[in-house]
């Protein structure tokens, strides 16, 4: 590795290369050593394959609703198949991708060998909390063969109590099952993170990703739970017909809106927090830097949480909630806004004095702070409650949280399953394509969803399967966009699955990154450590790392 | 505002030309502009700043040129300038997204009242002049209107973008929003919150008349009958009379003049007599019992439409005497056709 | 309560445990943790979290109870007088009677007497049960009263209270209607408590078998210690269910 090449990656030879004899991969064999493990490594393994196959499912939902979207006229599918569509792409999108995508899948990898620990808390339960997946996964996919639901994402009431006679509760059943999936995962981070730490690795030297994972397993645990219960009010307000969200029942159809944000608020940050943890990572790796700001960022994780709690009507500004509630709820917006600013600044300072290389997850991690600097802002905007008044339920909302969501979180999600491939397969993939992938995704974002802005002033409200014609052009736009889009999700697909069979042997530590993952074998035993690591250093100690390297004997052969 | 007003119309006008930027057609319209211009700028600005930083340090200290990191904790210098400047600039705009929010919701006491009743999948408004529209509304130049609406089935949204106004329609209670339409034209109204099937089909068109135009108009679409008129004939069909005739014994409390007021109820609480009140009082009266009257008032929940009790509404709040009352009274209880009205009461 | 499987394969690095802590390494000791109070610490640590979320989730139901009692504080108070004070109060007694039980069990556990620990299990199963049945002849003296809300829902008892010879005042239609919100949340907040405690019954019953065969009473006793939090928390929710419920506006001599 020469001091002017423009990578840092360092594989061993690829002539003598191999993976190493035993891992977790093939510690065991068949189908049912899968299916009945208790190693989180198989267990995100199970989670990746699983979350991928619902992301292609939601993405092609959203390639249907772009494909209507090209005309103003609603001649592609009738008006109750398109209000099909978008119910169905928010809620496999959100409750079957984004939220278990960094925490089920890296999360699960990770957070044990971070800490140096064997493995998570409660295994049994991690397994369970995949199978509880699965359970609602099978609801939701029965929901769609039977039908489809067209409540929207967010079932809201009364029009999803007692005016739809589509699969509303299979739906909400299945919803409710993910959601204890979550509930447990977010347990089980929370007991591990705070009872299995290695001797010597105190709070204040984990990866931030941990941190972030900590933060997100709050939410998750707390939050999760109202949800719930309001999906059963749903549940039993459409089997028995007591009206609890029934004006005239005497019940107030605010009310399921409050229960239903408590959650789906925090549940943003859920999606969000674990992403900015890889980003954390990826930054770190590739400037050779700690992060600047170490205690900033991990306080400012716990901060999003904290705020994340008291901000759910900011959805429900123009609904009738008092003039005062409004403004409290404007203000502890905009209190939240400030913690994701600091750690963008934090992320940015990073880069200063560093030796920064551009691989693919570093190209991913840009492209996170460049949207997600848009999308937080446009938050902003929706926070201001006199601006919101004109811009809520408009194509303006669904560009912030697609900014937010997708070129913020999946972005951080592509980056950390670059970053961590190696570790989890013991291969590497191809850098061109990848690179290429990644800048593609970046360019069809952009042109799927900044049009999507300009629709939401010019006031074209969201979920509409007609529009007026003069907002053609603009959602012409947004479709090539999103084709273009597609075609920089697919080639992930096929370049790593490739790279299974093909890839360059990777190696401990391809990245020349500190954490004690990149210090154990490429894949990971099963048991993690062989001995139980004694952790004298900080995070992102590089000094360390390089002491370590310089130590070690290079082997013949 | 600080800018000059010729650049604004110059930026203002462009932008609506290429189809970027819709019209300002209300007096709020321009104020609700200049948070966005404002908010674009502070966007602008910042990413523009993380963007120099980040492509100025990658291209500075890449690795051909920085081959070795030099490892730097922090600075909490760098961090309070990001911490305040950034929670200064968002309170600002918290204070100015308030002031604006107030402005918007809160209708001057002059306005003109007009009624929307949103349904799946259509808006009727209802003039209390008794002119009806459906998925139309038609508002003269330079009044204040303001829009009470209601939703006969599930919640929706009236929105006028070239407004810049909008507002949730909510089953049940009453919301309000209030305009005032600067400039002559035809402009969107869309249904903004998911109805159901026909949620894209339920848009329709505001039409601004000049005020001596839309006098003609409301001449000439007039059904007849005004709100209050209709509302008479349900207040006396329904029975309301019997109990609320205004004479001293009557079992109910005398609504002549009663809008507006402050009543004391028998739970002890006073509350100020507006729409929203008597409507829920008509629906639910045992929790609207005036101080002195017993709990007798029966519900008429499910047996008026949202239309009928806005017809109500704008009776009861019209209602100066009972001297129409006592007539209906009469006509009723003797079971004799209902004389013809003397003089049709216009808006 | 998933650490309580037997492990298998021999350990190859518990010498350095042995050393530091005096109690033998069990058979449920779970490989990925250095030690067994590493195991007890974690385990109970995770149940107070369950019941962290068991909180959040009863807590919406409390939530919307909140609302509506304020809402419709007559219609409240005249349906909670509907609920039998005396079947409330000897359930609650038998609730907390069946907590004590379990707390008993506990400290069985914890000094290794097996047949005290089976024994209190059971009391705390036969106790569980009794509530249970109390609760399945209110919910059926609802069901004859026509006070389940649904299609069924009768209101003549809370508009014409006299013809049912109850000292009530008697409601105002749209008022008498509001009743049935109560009695949803009546049956939605007990009904969700009951399933609760059908689920611990259920694993009581495991859990006796389990004691039967000797697996508590050499050490391990985490799940017996962990299930004894999870029961005395839906003790704790029926506090809160029996005033909240039936004590609304109640009067000595009412």
């Amino acid at each position: 590795m020469s001091a002017t090449s423009y990578t840092i990656v360092n594989l061993p030879d690829q002539r003598t290369a191999t993976l190493p004899k035993r891992s977790y991969l093939n510690n065991e064999d068949g189908l049912l050593s899968w299916l009945f493990t208790g190693d989180h490594k198989r267990i995100a393994i199970l989670y990746l394959i699983s979350i991928t196959f619902f992301f292609f499912i939601g993405g092609a939902f959203a390639g249907l609703i772009r494909l209507e979207l090209l005309t103003p006229q609603p001649d592609l599918v009738a008006s109750d198949t398109y209000n099909k569509f978008f119910s169905m792409h928010g809620i496999i999108m959100i409750f079957l991708f984004l939220v278990p995508s960094v925490p089920a899948t890296l999360g699960n990898f990770l957070i044990p060998i971070m800490i140096g620990a064997k493995d998570l808390a409660f295994p049994k339960v991690n397994l369970l909390s995949w199978y509880l997946y699965w359970i609602g996964g099978l609801f939701t996919l029965a929901a769609l063969v039977l039908g489809g639901v067209d409540t929207g994402w967010t079932f809201t009431t009364p029009l999803s109590t007692h005016y739809l006679n589509t699969h509303v509760v299979t739906a909400a059943t299945g919803v409710f099952i993910i959601g204890f999936s979550s509930i447990f995962t977010g347990l089980n981070f929370i007991v591990t993170i705070h009872r299995m730490r290695a001797p010597g690795m105190t709070w204040f030297r984990m990866p931030l990703f941990c941190w972030s994972n900590y933060a997100a397993s709050v939410l998750m645990v707390l939050g999760t739970p109202v949800l719930a219960i309001t999906l059963v009010l749903v549940a039993l307000e459409r089997l028995v017909g007591i009206g609890v969200f029934d004006p005239t029942k005497g019940g107030d159809p605010l009310l399921f809106q409050h229960l239903f944000w408590f959650y789906s608020h925090p549940a943003v940050y859920i999606m969000i927090l674990p992403g900015m943890g890889v980003i954390s990572e990826v930054i770190s790796t590739f400037s050779r830097k700690r992060v600047f700001g170490y205690t900033a960022v991990a306080f400012s994780s716990v901060a999003i949480a904290l705020f994340g709690f008291f901000v759910w009507a900011h959805h429900m500004f123009i609904m009738g909630v008092s003039n005062y509630s409004a403004l409290v709820f404007s203000l502890l917006t905009m209190l939240v806004a400030v913690p994701s600013a600091i750690k963008i600044f934090n992320w940015a300072f990073t880069l200063q004095k560093g030796s920064i290389t551009f691989e693919t997850p570093m190209l991913y991690a840009f492209g996170f702070l460049g949207l997600f600097t848009i999308g937080g802002m446009t938050g902003v905007f929706l926070g201001a409650l006199g601006m919101d008044i004109h811009l809520t339920e408009t194509y303006f909302i669904v560009a912030h949280f697609h900014f937010v969501m997708v070129g913020g979180m999946l972005m951080a999600f592509l980056a950390g399953i670059h970053f961590w491939w190696p570790k989890m397969t013991g291969r590497m993939y191809p850098e061109s394509l990848s690179k290429l992938a990644a800048v593609t995704t970046f360019i069809g974002f952009n042109l799927t969803f900044l049009p999507q802005f300009i629709l939401g002033y010019l006031g074209m409200p969201r979920r509409y399967h007609a529009y007026p014609p003069e907002f053609q052009v603009l959602n012409v736009l947004s479709t090539a966009g999103a084709t273009v889009l597609g075609v920089g999700y697919m080639l992930p697909l096929l370049y790593l699955a490739w790279s299974l069979k093909y890839g360059a042997i990777a190696g401990n530590n391809p990245w020349q990154a500190t954490g004690l993952e990149w210090q154990i074998q490429s894949p990971p035993l099963t048991e993690n450590f062989i001995e139980t690591p004694i952790v004298d250093h900080e995070a992102y100690d590089y000094e360390w790392l390089a002491h370590k390297t310089a130590q070690e004997v290079t082997t013949v052969g | 505002m600080h800018i000059s007003p010729v650049l604004w119309q110059f930026l203002v006008k462009w932008l609506n030309a290429s189809a970027l930027f819709p019209r300002e057609a209300s007096t709020i319209a321009p104020y609700a502009d200049a948070l966005y211009f404002f908010l674009l700028l502070i966007t602008v600005v910042g990413l523009t700043l993380v963007g120099v930083l980040i492509f100025g340090f990658s291209i500075r200290y890449r690795k051909e040129k920085h081959p070795v990191a030099i490892q730097v904790e922090g600075s909490t210098l760098l961090e309070a300038t990001w911490t305040i400047i950034p929670l200064a600039l968002f309170l600002i705009v918290f204070v100015w997204g308030a002031l604006l929010y107030f402005r918007i919701y809160n209708p001057p006491t002059n306005a003109m009242n007009i009624y929307v009743v949103g349904k799946q999948w259509m808006w009727k408004a209802e003039h209390p002049g008794g002119q009806h529209e459906i998925n139309a509304l038609h508002v003269p130049t330079g009044r204040p209107v303001q829009l009470t609406m209601i939703s006969q089935d599930v919640f929706h949204s009236f929105s006028i973008p070239d407004f810049r106004v909008k507002r949730e329609v909510i089953p049940g209670r009453y919301s309000t929003v209030w305009f005032q339409a600067t400039t002559p034209g035809t402009y969107h109204i869309f249904c903004t919150q998911y109805c159901g099937t026909n949620h894209s089909q339920m848009i329709g068109e505001v039409t601004v008349l000049t005020p001596s135009d839309y006098d003609k108009w409301t001449q000439e679409s007039t059904s007849g009958m005004s709100l209050a008129q209709n509302g008479e004939r349900l207040f006396a069909s329904m029975g309301c009379n019997s109990c609320h005739s205004g004479s001293a014994a009557a079992r109910g409390p005398n609504l002549a003049g009663v809008y507006g007021s402050k009543l004391q109820l028998t739970s002890g609480s006073q509350v100020l007599v507006n729409d929203a009140y008597l409507r829920d009082a008509i629906l639910n009266p045992s929790q609207h019992v005036t101080a002195g009257y017993a709990p007798i008032m029966p519900t008429y929940q499910g047996q008026i439409s949202e239309d009928g009790l806005i017809d109500l509404v704008e009776y009861i709040k019209s209602m100066q005497s009972n001297y129409r009352v006592q007539q209906t009274l009469t006509t009723s209880t003797s079971n004799q056709a209902a004389p013809t009205t003397p003089g049709v009461v216009k808006p | 309560m998933d650490n309580a499987i037997v492990a298998t394969h021999p350990h190859t690095h518990e010498t350095a445990i042995a050393a530091e802590h005096e109690h033998v390494v069990l058979p449920q000791h779970r490989h990925h943790f250095e030690t067994q109070e590493q195991q007890r610490e974690a385990a109970t640590f995770g149940m107070w979290l369950f019941l962290l979320t068991e909180i959040m989730f009863f807590g919406g139901l409390f939530f919307a109870y909140l609302l509506y009692r304020n809402w419709y504080h007559d219609a409240f108070v005249v349906s909670s007088n509907q609920l039998s004070i005396p079947l409330g109060a000897a359930n609650t007694a038998i609730l907390i009677t069946s907590g004590f039980f379990m707390a008993l069990g506990v400290w069985a556990a914890e000094v290794k007497k097996q047949g005290l620990l089976v024994l209190f299990l059971v009391l705390t199963t036969v106790f569980g049960v009794a509530f249970l049945g109390i609760k399945a002849v209110e919910y059926h003296e609802k069901w004859e009263k026509h006070h389940i809300p649904g299609a069924s829902f009768d209101v003549s008892q809370f508009t014409n209270p006299q013809a049912y010879g109850l000292h009530e005042k008697p409601l105002a239609p749209d008022m008498a209607q509001k009743t049935q919100i109560f009695f949803f949340l009546y049956f939605a907040m007990t009904g969700m408590h009951a399933f609760h405690m059908v689920l611990g019954i259920g694993l009581l019953f495991w859990l006796t078998w389990r004691a039967r065969r000797g697996e508590f009473s050499a050490g391990y006793v985490a799940p017996i210690e962990n299930f004894g939090l999870y029961w005395h928390f839906v003790d704790i929710v029926w506090l809160f269910l029996f005033p909240l419920l039936y004590l609304i506006n109640r009067h000595p001599g009412s």
